[in-house]
């Protein structure tokens, strides 16, 4: 199936679920990421649970705490 | 008001653009800004609004100017040295444009202390170095109902988003909560590109002015992100949460609060 993340056109296995996406995706700090899945935050808890479909929009947010210092 | 020929000339460039005019730059004159955080994001807003010609500008920070700092806060130079940033910072102000209005608060942010400090300005500036000030800003910006612009930098990658009152979410809407304390990598521990905090802090400054002008359309409801590496940026959809801790439906959040070890956070 394909999926949308960060923007691009991406073809994963059906079934996959949020949780495995992250680690496909080597996603930096995933214990502190910030998923929006289509037009909704997916709760960090639910990772897990959530089964992606054809077309899904993932987007993954970082903290980015400089600026200062 | 009406401007001065030397005004005139001066705020020329604006003044020609049809999206400002000569009635966007007055309402830039009547504007109050407050930057929280004299570093690399807060050098190139502070500077850009004070050439813009934004009449009263606040500029917040309790640190002095370090050598390491001088590789992308560019507000500060080398004789500088030593000095505290808010009144190095309002020096720089000054000299672009004796017109504005600088008011420099050698302090860091607090429960105490933000709440007094934004009353006073009409859209904030988030240009802090650490996560827990970032969501002590958002959440006094939104209970006081003031505009803010958030951003943060990290190597070669930065990030920004406008929030106003009433339109779309906030800060906290996505983020929820700071990571622990070294969870996640700051500046100093990762490095950042010095180029990075003027391109992030001028969009910043941007976001302002269009705010007070009414030109374009504002970084509300999106995430505005930017990698270097490969030029590109990207907006990215952020949706309002309506479980929010602090603009949500039932908001538990009622008053700003400091996460604990932020204070400790900041470098000296």
């Amino acid at each position: 199936m394909k999926i949308i993340v960060g923007g691009k056109f991406k073809d994963y296995p059906e079934g996959l679920r949020l949780s495995a996406l992250i680690k496909q995706e080597n996603v930096e700090t995933p214990e502190y990421v910030t998923v929006a899945l289509n037009d909704d935050f997916a709760e960090a808890r639910t990772f897990d649970e959530i089964v992606l479909k054809e077309g899904d929009n993932v987007e993954f947010l970082y903290f980015m705490g400089g600026g200062g210092e | 008001m009406s401007f001065s020929k030397e005004q005139l000339e001066r705020y020329s460039r604006h003044i020609i653009l049809k999206e400002i005019g000569v009635k966007g730059q007055k309402r830039l004159s009547e504007a109050k800004v407050l930057i929280i955080g004299a570093g690399g994001l807060g050098a190139p807003a502070a500077l850009y609004l004070a050439a813009a010609g934004v009449g009263r500008i606040g500029i917040a920070d309790a640190d002095r100017v370090d050598l390491s700092n001088l590789q992308r806060q560019i507000i500060h130079s080398t004789n500088d040295l030593g000095k505290e940033k808010a009144l190095s910072a309002a020096e720089s102000m000054r000299a672009i444009n004796p017109e504005t209005r600088v008011e420099a608060q050698v302090c860091f942010v607090s429960a105490d202390n933000i709440g007094a400090l934004v009353a006073d300005y009409d859209v904030i500036l988030d240009g802090t170095d650490n996560c827990p000030a970032k969501f002590l800003i958002n959440d006094a910006c939104v209970l006081a109902k003031k505009p803010f612009s958030h951003a943060g930098i990290i190597r070669f990658r930065g990030q920004l988003m406008t929030y106003v009152p009433g339109q779309g979410p906030c800060y906290r809407c996505a983020f929820r909560e700071p990571p622990p304390p070294d969870a996640v990598p700051t500046c100093s521990q990762a490095g950042v590109i010095g180029a990075m905090a003027g391109v992030i802090g001028s969009l910043q400054a941007l976001e302002a002015i269009k705010y007070f002008t009414g030109a374009g359309t504002l970084l509300t409801g999106a995430l505005l992100t930017y990698d270097a590496l490969t030029q590109e940026f990207r907006k990215i959809r952020l949706p309002r949460r309506e479980s929010c801790e602090v603009c949500g439906t039932h908001p538990t959040i009622t008053a700003p609060f400091d996460y604990a070890g932020a204070v400790c956070e900041i470098a000296p």
